[in-house]
């Protein structure tokens, strides 16, 4: 029975009803019924996405729905990854977003723009023609932005994001735009049958301009540095159900734009390629995660872990091409399956960890790191989601993420010897900033959890917190029970994975086992449900041990150690800024951060000090030595064009005039 | 699993936890006759653990339960590298488990738990602590991992037990250059993560130099039993990896009484002579400050970047 056609269908009626329901329904019953369509809608794609990867193709032709090409839908097992992934976050935010809209986002245009992302984050995965590939991301662009600005009459920040947002992906679809055509100027149709038929014909420089140009559009989208600037700005600013959809979901198109593109239309892309697509996994991988240990904005802090997670999914991507490139395929199929793994991890720890935090600012009104703690008493299920989100995130076993960087490691390791100086170069370097990364994620969610959430409240906001409403408890508990399952049984997905990512390669499915994961082709094994039970084991020997042994009195609570100074008082906590100023001293040259202090003096004697002000900002390097000077020049080319514009209307007849004679001259002169 | 493997891996569990008191106490004996003094004796770590068991158990007010969960888990992950790894035997309970990796993050995830304990008690010391473990170990996780690759490209696989068995069968490969450069980074790795001069003094209470020990300044009686008995199993496990990676001779690799007796006599033989010789070390080091310490952990990050690079160019 095939499912992935009416599944589809399906869902965009539900998500077409969700958008007449949120126009219609009263306010105070329109995020439930809106959210609970949603929630359908985003199930349904799960379930044709899955159906998808099991292996059922389907394909279907809409003529009359876009002008002059008609909606063409494709869905393979690629698609069906992104679709499942899509519509499972999709149906957890709006689950959440059920409880979360109470608070100013429950009017008429935010109900309805919701479904329509979702449907669009359906769309581009399923899209089978360029044309409609487009329509769909641009839809998909749309929609984000005004989701992105619904909150605009509160903080004045938003404003600022939505611009470089709508700046920044409209530059990236101009990009995406012209390379696709590009690709597909020799072919007879847009269909993506008809591009991949037609891509041998075109020589190495148009399909080199044609990737280069993809890359540059997917991976703005992907956030990867350097064209990462619109990320930390507007996935911080979207409501967090939003949020979690853009950083878990949306993200991952730019991802399956270059795999769709590179791998697959193109025929396999150069060798200098895929190199370049590893080294920008790289640095986004361990700028990204640099900029997350420092943050102290909770929201922020999340939406530079996903540049640093896509980071490393583009090295499991740039590995793979560039494993296909020197003929080796198994290995190209073991990256490319550590790269979809790891999207699917990352987007179940990814939408806990947003959903958790949008709980924290639902309850607190802050974001600021440095301004919570505290909240495990009052709020223990959040903090219980947010902790388990941290551990999945950190790449610590028996975490969600240890298991997609694992198998990452284990395709670069055995990528070594390898043919030609370039990958034995690139591949330990590749090795080093995935493990420099690691590393570094580790001190970003442990500065993140214990700050934000364990110790004492910093401030009046943290200790008045309360716990959610039950639609974002639940939300949460499903993209925790998501986390756990990726993390003990990973051999859910992953042999499906692998025979997805081994069509792609041209070789056989590079994981097998029932219960772990068992690496076909070249060897290593491992079973997170084994060291998940033998941890229990261990725990419950521990315990119990020393229980025999001596016959234990009751606890006995006690004062905290303070000097013998009197009560600690919480400004004497450590907060999350100075939790990172180490990492932040030890990294000075790559971050550059800059720092004030102001000492006034008492006004009788220059000895007593009055007041002491300290400010430290860390800027974003990259955007003020690559964006800052192009905001300046196009500032400048503005105000230059200015003194053209004076006002007079003779003048601008005057100019209308010079132009006609120049562009009649200038026809004349090439005849 | 093999009977090997079962035997072995309760032969270890029982051998680092009975043992790595006494190391602690043998590495303290070694450094007080050095420095001229008598010392309290090999067996004083495990009369300071029954002391500290016979207690009462302490809650300082204010904290929660990870305060209160994080020396069990401290220990249970130790116990599990101890049973898993190839210490006494080449193969291991659960091969399945037994990779480099794993072992290198359990390890570190130990860490990672006091940490939180340290942040979650809200004063400024356990903050203080904390960050600073924290930084230390975001910067030798790196070096950890790039060392591990340079020891699994000879070998085609991360898994313990392989790479122990093929040093045993080559023994000209530990001498190799990318062997003896991931080895000297792996020995900052350990003298990090443990916590040893010159990184971290475990003897000082000062808060000015304290690392490991601000951390842990609020536990008592029960709860600080386990997190001694914790540390001392993570030296003896640190030390016991580094012997067996690159020393792996007189591990068992067949059952039976004998094989397995020469094991755990090789096993306690190795690891003494390097917590002795550690010790000795530590008589003439000062601990460096703590800002100095990344550029000791940068230059074994480069170390290990060397390692695997003449893994490539020199195999």
């Amino acid at each position: 029975m095939t499912v992935v056609g009416p599944g589809l269908t399906a869902a965009a009626a539900v998500c077409a009803v969700a958008v007449v329901a949120a126009l219609v329904v009263p306010r105070a019953r329109r995020p439930l019924v809106a959210g609970t369509l949603t929630v359908a809608a985003g199930g349904l794609g799960t379930v044709a996405g899955i159906a998808a990867m099991l292996g059922q193709p389907w394909s279907a032709r809409l003529p009359g729905v876009l002008p002059l090409s008609g909606v063409v839908l494709t869905v393979d097992p690629l698609s069906g990854v992104f679709l499942a992934v899509s519509g499972a976050v999709a149906a957890v935010a709006a689950l959440y977003g059920i409880g979360y809209s109470r608070h100013g986002l429950d009017g008429r245009a935010v109900q309805a723009v919701f479904p329509v992302f979702v449907l669009s984050l359906l769309v581009v995965p399923a899209a089978g023609s360029i044309a409609t590939f487009l329509a769909g991301w641009e839809l998909m662009a749309l929609t984000s932005l005004l989701l992105v600005i619904a909150e605009h009459r509160r903080r004045v920040e938003v404003a600022s994001a939505g611009r470089w947002y709508a700046v920044m992906t409209h530059l990236g679809f101009v990009a995406i735009l012209i390379g696709l055509l590009v690709l597909a100027a020799p072919a007879a149709g847009d269909s993506f049958a008809a591009v991949r038929g037609a891509a041998t014909t075109l020589s190495p420089p148009a399909i080199g301009l044609a990737l280069v140009l993809c890359l540059v559009g997917f991976g703005s989208k992907a956030g990867m540095v350097p064209l990462h600037a619109w990320l930390p700005r507007a996935h911080p600013e979207a409501p967090s159900h939003v949020s979690a959809l853009m950083s878990a979901a949306m993200v991952n198109m730019g991802i399956y734009g270059i795999v769709r593109v590179g791998v697959d239309l193109s025929g396999g892309g150069p060798r200098w390629f895929w190199l370049a697509v590893l080294a920008a996994g790289c640095l986004s991988a361990v700028y990204g995660i640099l900029q997350a240990v420092i943050s102290t904005d909770l929201k922020r802090l999340l939406a530079y872990s996903t540049t640093e997670n896509m980071g490393l999914v583009l090295v499991g991507v740039g590995a793979g091409g560039l494993f296909a490139s020197i003929g080796r395929p198994v290995l190209a199929a073991l990256a490319l399956t550590a790269a979809l793994l790891h999207v699917i991890c990352h987007a179940a720890f990814k939408t806990l960890l947003f959903l958790a935090a949008g709980s924290v600012l639902h309850a607190t009104g802050t974001r600021d790191l440095d301004a919570l703690g505290g909240l495990r008493t009052s709020m223990p299920v959040t903090t219980a989601a947010f902790g388990l989100g941290a551990l999945a995130a950190s790449a610590l076993p028996p975490g969600t993420a240890f298991v997609s960087e694992w198998v990452l490691l284990q395709a670069l390791i055995h990528g070594l010897p390898s043919p030609g100086v370039a990958a034995s170069l690139v591949l330990p370097v590749a090795v080093a900033a995935v493990a420099l990364t690691a590393g570094l994620a580790v001190a970003t969610f442990v500065k993140a959890f214990g700050v934000g959430f364990l110790a004492r409240p910093r401030s009046d906001a943290a200790a008045g917190a309360a716990e959610s409403p039950p639609s974002m408890l639940a939300a949460m508990a499903l993209a925790g029970l998501a986390c756990v399952g990726m993390a003990t049984a990973p051999s859910l997905v992953l042999p499906v994975l692998g025979g997805v990512a081994g069509r792609l390669a041209g070789a056989d499915s590079p994981v097998g086992g029932r219960l772990g994961v068992e690496l076909v082709g070249v060897s290593g094994a491992l079973s997170p449900a084994l060291l998940v039970a033998a941890l229990m084991v261990a725990t419950v020997l521990v315990v119990a041990v020393p229980r025999l042994l001596i016959t234990r009195r009751a606890r006995r609570v006690a004062r905290l150690w303070d000097c013998g100074g009197g009560p600690l008082s919480e400004r004497m906590e450590y907060t999350a800024t100075s939790f990172a100023e180490p990492l932040q001293r030890v990294f000075d040259d790559v971050l550059q951060p800059s720092q004030d202090i102001d000492v006034t003096h008492h006004r009788e004697s220059a000895y007593l000090v009055a007041s002491v002000a300290y400010r430290r900002r860390v800027p974003d390097r990259v955007e003020r030595r690559l964006y800052d000077p192009v905001l300046a020049a196009a500032a400048a080319w503005g105000e230059a064009g200015r003194r053209l514009a004076t006002g007079s209307v003779h003048r601008y007849l005057g100019y209308g005039f010079y132009t006609l004679c120049g562009m009649l001259t200038v026809l004349v002169l090439l005849r | 699993m093999t009977a090997l493997g079962a035997w072995g891996g309760a032969l270890q569990a029982v051998v680092i936890v009975a043992g790595s008191p006494l190391l602690l106490g043998l590495m303290r004996q070694v450094r007080a006759r050095l420095e001229g003094r008598a010392g309290a004796g090999v067996v004083q770590p495990w009369r300071d653990l029954r002391k500290q068991l016979r207690k009462q158990a302490v809650t300082p007010r204010g904290t929660s339960e990870m305060f209160r969960v994080a020396p069990v888990l401290l220990v249970a992950m130790t116990l599990v590298v101890a049973v898993i790894a190839p210490f006494v035997t080449t193969s291991s309970v659960l091969p399945a488990v037994a990779d480099l990796f794993v072992v290198v993050a359990l390890l570190a995830h130990g860490t990672v738990v006091l940490a939180l304990a340290g942040i979650d008690t809200g004063t400024a010391f356990g903050g203080m602590g904390a960050s600073r473990e924290t930084t230390i170990l975001a910067l030798v996780e790196p070096t950890a991992l790039v060392a591990i690759f340079a020891l699994s490209v000879r070998v085609g696989s991360t898994n313990l037990s392989a790479i122990v068995g093929s040093s045993l069968h080559d023994p000209a490969r530990v001498l190799s250059p990318a062997s003896l450069l991931a080895g000297v980074a792996l020995a900052v790795v350990v003298v990090a993560e443990t916590g040893r001069l010159p990184v971290d003094n475990p003897s000082t209470h000062l808060e000015l130099t304290m690392v490991h020990e601000a951390m842990v300044l609020e536990y008592a009686g029960p709860d600080l039993a386990l997190i001694e008995l914790g540390s001392a199993m993570r030296l003896s496990v640190y030390l016991g990896l580094l012997a067996n990676l690159f020393l792996p001779w007189g591990i068992a690799t067949g059952a039976g009484v004998l094989s397995l007796l020469v094991g755990v006599a090789a096993l306690v033989v190795k690891v003494a002579l390097l917590g002795a010789a550690l010790a000795f070390a530590e008589v003439f080091l000062a601990k460096v400050r703590l800002f100095r310490v990344p550029e000791l952990l940068a230059g074994s990050f480069l170390l290990s970047i060397l390692a695997v690079t003449s893994a490539y160019f020199l195999a």
